[in-house]
């Protein structure tokens, strides 16, 4: 099988490791080569962050390049903007419609575009956006928007939903199981049969 | 059974399988986790040093003794610990000793871009490269046999990609290793000229022997594919093309960077009409193919600067483009922040406001010379705040040093910002120094430190009194702030700057993201008072917006430390 790229951008602080790690985990069970890529330090202080998540048969670089992304799951709307060069003609985009302003909109020096996800789906490209923070509020912490998230790529994806299961139970802290658990849920039931 | 790992927590893994019962590090992005991941064995007795120089001479005290012996570090780590790094080479290991060095092409968390093999090769040691988990679990392994075999310290050279990327590892046993036996030998181990001079002749002969070893050896591998051009390669660079060429190039990979074989080059190029060299940063594979009379072609087409990828390799070797759609708008940058509730805030806010010359530092504060803050002039390497404030004012007099002051964290403080404090006391200029305290050492992820009162594996430990230690080396004023009350922190810091000595200001709250901290909750705007005036988007707060000419709190990241209440002069913000 020829490898597959997916990438998972958000802002510093909402998460994206822990999604990282739950996909690794499920593609790993499903006997593919995987590669997960992440960077820590300096970009994780509410900076723009990437992760790369890499299956098949066998991979090799751990980064997705531009042009290569099969899917991009972003956090938030403008980093799905930042990173549609990355995606693969034909690829998908799954993301949150949540809105975070970045400093220099903060303070003025840059304005947040209008319509972002309406302008990406002009060019073709198919775009699923999901309230993931209200779902996350709704299983009882914002902070689960990352597991929200998963929850969406699980019906879009055909990887056996028991596998999803255990890397939840794998990757989360027992005291925060159930609540995932319900934010996983709510994710896959945004998602239009 | 496979498990995903980073290649850090892989590199601790073969720590564990080889035996190694003594690590001490310092963190840096991307070395932390090898040592992270290391302390939770419990075979293992792992440490933070103060600095990298202590790990690595901590390590070779163990390694003397007898242990299988590690410490890790950041590229510009290797810096700090270069003096016993250099002298190491001469004496020698007892125990196996193994040393990662992790470097940042593209600098995602750095200060500079500097390349670790020019250490290798200065120092004479040994330096392995391994491309994957899988490579940093068994080159660790392998490290120490070597190590023992050749009677040197052994360098792991990382880069971020192979450090912070996860693919599957296949674990093995622990096999265990007795402590060789430590044996006085005076002539090996204290390096004074009359015996270094003999070590030196060793040290050239070792080198021969490892660059005989490198010609045929588990490490360096072809990848023969029938294919008409050459490639020579080594860590990120090899997964990168092979991702991008597949079977169309032959390529030689080399796990082992210094020494590099000459024969084994020789013989892989003289197969092909073009042969090229894919490395990161520096020429150093380049170089030395050059010097042993083999044509490669490498910086001319991949340059000196940032990383490679897989996109890069096909560009310049078969001139294939990426085809990708692009957003039709500018997308505004996002850029690192500090936190919301962050105590570096109000801090930086003062010395803004006061029209400081800050001397900063490295870790989460150096945020502060980012929009809107800037509040920063200068940063060079960990401690240099201090030292480099003092020969500041030592150019410019009296004038600033009443507008200037150094920033420096707790940890970093403690790394290699006392020594500088020491000459500012004993040179004596009237210094005003900030000591940021947080509790933690925050940027490379919170890691316990000689002043937060934990070790490593999070037990109780010895806690350095700051005020006492400035005290004792000879600063008479020294004063504690909380940063959340911006008033007093900036009353403070006007004082210290007036007075005719040097001082010490310390800036004191623990880090807003710490586990143990709580939190207020979120604060409000009343609208009715609120003008949109902006006078609270001042202070940099990621949690603060104007949306329809009126401020608004993010509550998913407001932490209601209140510093915007100080700001608003209109009484708008409040709990």
């Amino acid at each position: 099988m020829e490898t597959k790229s997916i990438m998972i951008v958000g802002v510093g602080g909402q998460g994206t490791l822990l999604a990282s790690r739950l996909l690794g985990s499920v593609l790993l069970s499903q006997g593919f080569d995987v590669k997960v890529s992440e960077v820590h330090g300096m970009s994780q202080r509410g900076g723009s962050v990437v992760t790369y998540v890499k299956y098949g048969d066998k991979v090799y670089s751990p980064i997705v390049d531009k042009g290569e992304a099969d899917v991009i799951i972003s956090f938030e709307r403008l980093e799905a903007a930042r990173y549609l060069p990355y995606l693969k003609k034909g690829g998908k985009i799954i993301t949150s419609t949540q809105k975070i302003d970045p400093m220099p909109v903060i303070t003025g020096a840059a304005s947040y575009p209008e319509d972002i996800l309406k302008k990406i789906e002009d060019k073709g490209v198919s775009v699923t956006a999901v309230d993931a923070l209200e779902l996350a509020e709704q299983a009882g912490t914002s902070k689960a928007s990352n597991v929200v998230l998963m929850g969406v790529v699980s019906k879009l994806t055909d990887f056996d939903i028991d596998a999803w299961h255990k890397a939840i139970v794998e990757c989360v802290p027992p005291k925060f199981l159930e609540l995932n658990k319900k934010a996983f849920e709510l994710g896959r039931q945004a998602v239009k049969d | 059974m496979k498990e995903l790992m980073l290649g850090n927590k892989a590199f601790a893994r073969g720590l564990y399988e080889a035996g190694c019962t003594i690590v001490s590090s310092y963190p840096g992005t991307p070395s932390t986790e090898v040592t992270e991941e290391a302390a939770k064995y419990d075979e293992i007795y792992a440490e933070w040093a103060p600095n990298e120089k202590v790990a690595m001479e901590v390590a070779l005290g163990a390694s003397i003794a007898g242990a299988r012996s590690f410490c890790g570090m950041k590229h510009v780590g290797l810096n700090v610990a270069a003096d016993p790094l250099y002298t190491a080479s001469y004496t020698g290991v007892n125990g196996g000793m193994v040393i990662a060095v992790a470097d940042d092409p593209g600098m995602h968390s750095s200060q500079n871009e500097q390349d670790s093999r020019h250490h290798a090769i200065a120092s004479k040691i040994l330096m392995l490269e391994p491309s994957d988990s899988t490579e940093c679990k068994e080159f660790t392994k392998s490290a120490f046999e070597l190590s023992e075999r050749f009677d040197t310290p052994v360098i792991i050279r990382l880069s971020t990609r192979v450090a912070h990327s996860q693919s599957a590892v296949e674990l093995c046993e622990r096999k265990a290793k007795d402590l060789k036996p430590y044996e006085k030998n005076p002539a090996k181990y204290v390096m004074m000229p009359g015996n270094a001079i003999r070590r030196h002749p060793v040290i050239e002969q070792r080198m021969k022997e490892i660059a005989e070893y490198s010609e045929n050896c588990p490490f360096n591998t072809v990848d023969d594919n029938g294919a008409k051009i050459g490639v020579i390669t080594s860590g990120i660079c090899y997964e990168y093309t092979k991702e991008a060429m597949g079977n169309s190039v032959n390529i030689l990979k080399l796990g082992i960077v210094n020494p590099m074989p000459t024969e084994l080059i020789k013989s892989f190029a003289e197969k092909y009409d073009k042969v090229y060299v894919i490395e990161e940063l520096d020429d150093v594979i380049e170089t030395h193919c050059k010097k042993i009379g083999v044509d490669v072609i490498g910086k001319e087409l991949f340059g000196w600067c940032g990383e490679i990828s897989q996109n890069m390799v096909a560009e310049k070797l078969l001139s294939v483009m990426p085809q990708f759609d692009t957003f039709d708008e500018t997308v505004p940058v996002r850029p690192p922040v500090m936190c919301a509730g962050c105590p570096h805030r109000g801090l930086f806010y003062c010395l803004k406001k006061l029209g400081l010359t800050v001397s900063g530092d490295i870790g989460c504060y150096t945020l502060g010379a980012t929009a809107p803050l800037q509040a920063m002039d200068s940063t060079i390497c960990m401690g240099a705040s201090v030292s480099a404030l003092h020969g500041f004012n030592k150019a410019l007099g009296e004038k600033a040093e009443k507008k200037s002051v150094a920033v420096i964290g707790d940890s970093t403080f403690m790394h290699s910002g006392m020594t500088g404090l020491v000459n500012i006391a004993y040179n004596s200029t009237n210094s005003t120094v900030i000591i940021l305290d947080n509790s933690i050492t925050g940027m490379t992820g919170h890691q316990q430190n000689p002043t937060t009162g934990k070790n490593l594996k999070g037990d109780p430990a010895y806690a350095v009194d700051l005020e006492a230690l400035c005290h004792a080396v000879g600063i008479q004023s020294v004063r504690v702030v909380d940063p959340y009350h911006m008033a007093e922190t900036e009353r403070v810091i006007k004082e210290e700057l007036e007075k005719k000595e040097p001082s010490v200001v310390i800036s004191r709250r623990p880090c807003a993201l710490l586990k143990y901290v709580k939190h207020n909750p979120p604060l409000k705007v009343d609208e009715s008072k609120c003008v949109g005036c902006k006078q609270c988007l001042k202070i940099g707060c990621p949690a603060l917006s104007i949306h329809n000419g009126k401020c608004v709190i993010d509550h998913t990241q407001c932490v209601g430390c209140g510093i915007c209440k100080e700001m608003c002069k209109l009484g708008a913000i409040s709990e």
